[in-house]
């Protein structure tokens, strides 16, 4: 019998039907995007871009129609996802909040949470960001230690998260916090709340309610992630998401959701796509073994891919073939910047230079986050262990 | 699954786990014919999944197929089963019933002097065919040669062709086979099928039994991980070993799902949907699988340390036949290369189109 089972899945018409749909969109709203700015993949933003798809009903398309979405199925929603990452649209604005934040709130949130803060989702109104890691807990996510002390009405936050991308731009946080200590057992006692940070029209609420968030400049030069700081930030009971204590297997069920879509494989498709353009005006024989081995790799990465959206679409847990696509996905994401360098021998460039050698510029840099974010190789091939019984 | 392929899956792992044992490895490899073997995996029909039902066979699909010829890479099977399985399907491709016993095939794309003559209401085929796996051991060969825009496909008996000798890296026979006027017992033409098809599905077997190889090394490594205790625990527990093992798995996963996908378009271009593209799905198979055979050896390798380096471990019956099988039927260059020009003239505002084409 095999080990792993990435069986084929047959889409079914309705996904046909909407990725035509989708790449008419694309052409309309998409065609002047740079090379360049098409590489930022799903970090790029675009909040009238997200407006857009909005209105197409294209964020949140799988939720339940009295929260704004469309109740279609999650098959509809990978072909919406791997034809926005092909084309390279901005589409980084809504990301987290339709890929988990959303699912989580229908998951496990209260009936008025969902009413107010799923809906402007829907229509790219609301943007969400993603408070799990700290200072001093990054892989060892269970070892949080920014606090949330209950008191009368709600409870007060005391600590500081970090990478937190978008939290500068986004209107909610979705964080995990420390509720209580139980000494026998670190998963016990994190819980999951949900704060304002901007009003729907975009006001700040973040200092008035002790959030403070400072830029954190990556190594490009871009502002992308931030440092962000609670001082006695008071957050009223009805933020608490799920129930409290209870917020580990909470983000568990989270984490499958950020570790298993089409954007773990996805990442630096565009300088591949660069790399074939240049291929057809200059064709060589160990350009086509290079490109060739990559498609190789492309192929079956979509073929597992779409594999475990099945599994998703049938309710199964595709926790371990998800982190094998992630694992195997950054893999490919980092090798095509090295092997567009060795194939081409041109140099990467930064703000002047061809497509090709601004993209792999780019990508050279910013593909070795890859297998860090939303967990790192190292964790993944442990899940991947564990799955093997090893440990 | 369907049906069918639980089915077939079921039996073929359960024989050949039973039947295929060191010791058998071992005397194939010093040329003993293992009959038992063959017979059971024929009485059971394993041989023809892919003959229709008409000429004599189960009627399956490639997806179901895929599973023997895995199960037949799994265990090292040390008969021509996938050779088999992919003459007696070539044979049927032209309507042609095939014959019981051992069968392989040789093909008149690499071998440009392989030719078909017809004499008189009879055909005759002559020239040579180099490397043919289990030339020299199987009862009918069925060569291909493109002639006059078709492929023409001819059954040939043993004796009728003289046989030069020699093997793989892992003793299987890849022989040289020279016809001179050789008579052709049964003859007909396949349709739908590209003039390289000996090269092509030849790929695709070997791709999908370098995924049987590489699931069973991986079995092999864990078991012995598990087992093997160094500084007081199992090796097993140490994250090093942990981390190449996962690695190990990505492969198995990785070339499991190559296979699956090429399996399940060619399948779709049987049933007559034109546009399906097989060549771009079993190059882009054969190339990740050959990849992933060396590096999934060397880590299988590694965590056995020198027990694996034995005769006496099952180890290398595997990672012989995936050192031999990434470069059968073309490298992983050969198809990379291949595939990449085939890439290059779709281009890039083309290539996710006909990538999802198949949906
Ligand atoms: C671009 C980017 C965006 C991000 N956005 C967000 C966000 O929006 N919200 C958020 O909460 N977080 C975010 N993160 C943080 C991300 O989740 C962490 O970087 C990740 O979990 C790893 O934590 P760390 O960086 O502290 O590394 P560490 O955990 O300190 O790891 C450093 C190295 O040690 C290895 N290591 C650690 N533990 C083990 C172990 N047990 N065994 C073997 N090796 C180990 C790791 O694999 C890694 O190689 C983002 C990160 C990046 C790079």
């Amino acid at each position: 019998m095999q080990t792993f089972n990435f069986d084929p899945v047959e889409l079914p018409p309705a996904a046909a039907t909407l990725r035509q749909e989708v790449r008419e969109f694309l052409i309309e709203h998409n065609a002047q995007r740079s090379p360049l700015a098409r590489a930022q993949s799903w970090s790029g933003s675009d909040p009238d871009f997200s407006r857009k798809m909005g209105e197409r009903g294209w964020i949140g398309m799988v939720w339940p129609k009295k929260y704004g979405g469309q109740e279609r199925t999650s098959f509809e929603r990978y072909v919406l996802l791997e034809e926005m990452l092909v084309a390279g649209a901005p589409v980084g604005a809504h990301w987290v909040a339709d890929r988990q934040s959303g699912p989580l709130l229908i998951n496990f949130g209260t009936e008025a949470q969902r009413q107010k803060y799923l809906p402007p989702v829907t229509r790219g109104e609301m943007f969400y960001c993603i408070g799990m890691s700290e200072p001093d807990s990054g892989s060892d996510l269970a070892s949080v230690r920014t606090k949330a002390t209950k008191v009368d009405g709600g409870y007060l936050i005391n600590g500081r998260k970090i990478w937190t991308s978008g939290a500068h731009t986004a209107h909610t946080m979705i964080a995990l916090f420390r509720t209580r200590t139980n000494e026998n057992n670190r998963h016990d006692g994190l819980s999951q709340f949900i704060l304002d940070l901007r009003e729907p029209d975009g006001t700040d609420l973040k200092e008035k309610n002790g959030i403070f968030v400072r830029p954190i400049t990556s190594m490009l030069g871009e502002h992308h992630f931030n440092e962000v700081t609670f001082e006695d930030a008071f957050v009223p009971d009805t933020q608490l998401v799920g129930s409290e204590h209870n917020g580990w297997s909470q983000v568990m069920a989270e984490l499958a959701f950020e570790r298993s879509g089409p954007e773990r494989y996805l990442s630096s498709i565009q300088l591949l796509l660069e790399m074939i353009k240049s291929l057809s005006d200059n064709p060589t024989a160990q350009g086509h073994t290079a490109i060739g081995r990559l498609v190789a790799h492309l192929i079956t990465l979509r073929q597992m891919s779409v594999s475990v959206a099945g599994k998703l679409n049938a309710g199964e847990d595709p926790a371990l073939e998800g982190s094998i696509v992630k694992d195997l996905g950054a893999v490919f994401e980092q090798e095509i910047p090295t092997i567009a360098q060795q194939t081409f021998g041109v140099e990467p460039t930064l703000g002047d230079g061809s497509d090709l050698e601004q993209v792999m510029g780019f990508l050279v840099q910013n593909s070795v986050s890859y297998s860090l974010r939303g967990g790192t190789r190292e964790i993944l091939r442990g899940i991947i262990a564990r799955g093997l019984g090893l440990r | 699954m369907s049906e069918i392929r639980t089915m077939l899956a079921e039996t073929v792992n359960r024989l050949l786990a039973d039947i295929v044992t060191a010791e058998m490895l071992t005397k194939a490899e010093q040329g003993d014919w293992p009959e038992a073997l063959w017979r059971a995996v024929e009485d059971n029909g394993l041989t023809m999944p892919l003959v229709s039902e008409k000429n004599g066979g189960v009627g399956c699909d490639w997806l179901d197929a895929m599973v023997v010829l895995h199960g037949a890479g799994r265990y090292s099977a040390p008969i021509p089963l996938a050779e088999t399985i992919l003459a007696s399907w070539l044979l049927d491709r032209a309507d042609l019933q095939p014959p019981m016993g051992p069968m392989s095939f040789a093909s008149g794309a690499e071998n440009a002097e392989l030719q078909f003559k017809a004499v008189g209401t009879n055909w005759q085929i002559s020239g040579t065919a180099e490397r043919v796996p289990w030339g020299s051991t199987v009862e009918h060969l069925v060569v291909l040669a493109p002639m006059a825009g078709e492929l023409r496909v001819g059954l040939v008996k043993k004796g009728c062709f003289e046989v030069t000798s020699s093997q793989n890296m892992a003793k299987e026979p890849r022989d040289t086979l020279v016809f001179n006027n050789a008579p052709v017992e049964l003859v007909g033409v396949a349709t739908g099928l590209p003039d390289d098809s000996g090269r092509l599905f030849g790929a695709l077997l070997r791709a999908i039994q370098i995924g049987g190889a590489l699931e069973r090394s991986l079995h092999e490594s864990v078991l012995y991980v598990n087992d093997r205790t160094q500084f007081g625990k199992p090796i097993g527990k140490f994250q090093a070993v942990q981390q190449n093992l996962a690695q190990l798995a990505d492969e198995v996963a990785a070339v499991g799902a190559a296979g699956t996908a090429a399996c399940a378009v060619i399948d779709m271009a049987l049933k007559g949907q034109a546009e399906v593209d097989m060549v771009f799905r079993i190059a882009a198979a054969k190339a990740r699988a050959s990849e992933a055979a060396g590096k999934a050896a060397s880590i299988a390798h590694q965590a056995h340390g020198a027990f694996g380096f034995t005769y006496e471990h099952i180890l290398h019956f595997s990672t012989r036949r995936l050192w031999s099988w990434r470069a059968e039927y073309g490298t992983g260059d050969f198809w990379a290369e291949k595939l990449g020009q085939q890439v290059v003239d779709i281009g890039a505002d083309n290539l996710w189109l006909h990538m999802t084409a198949t949906d």
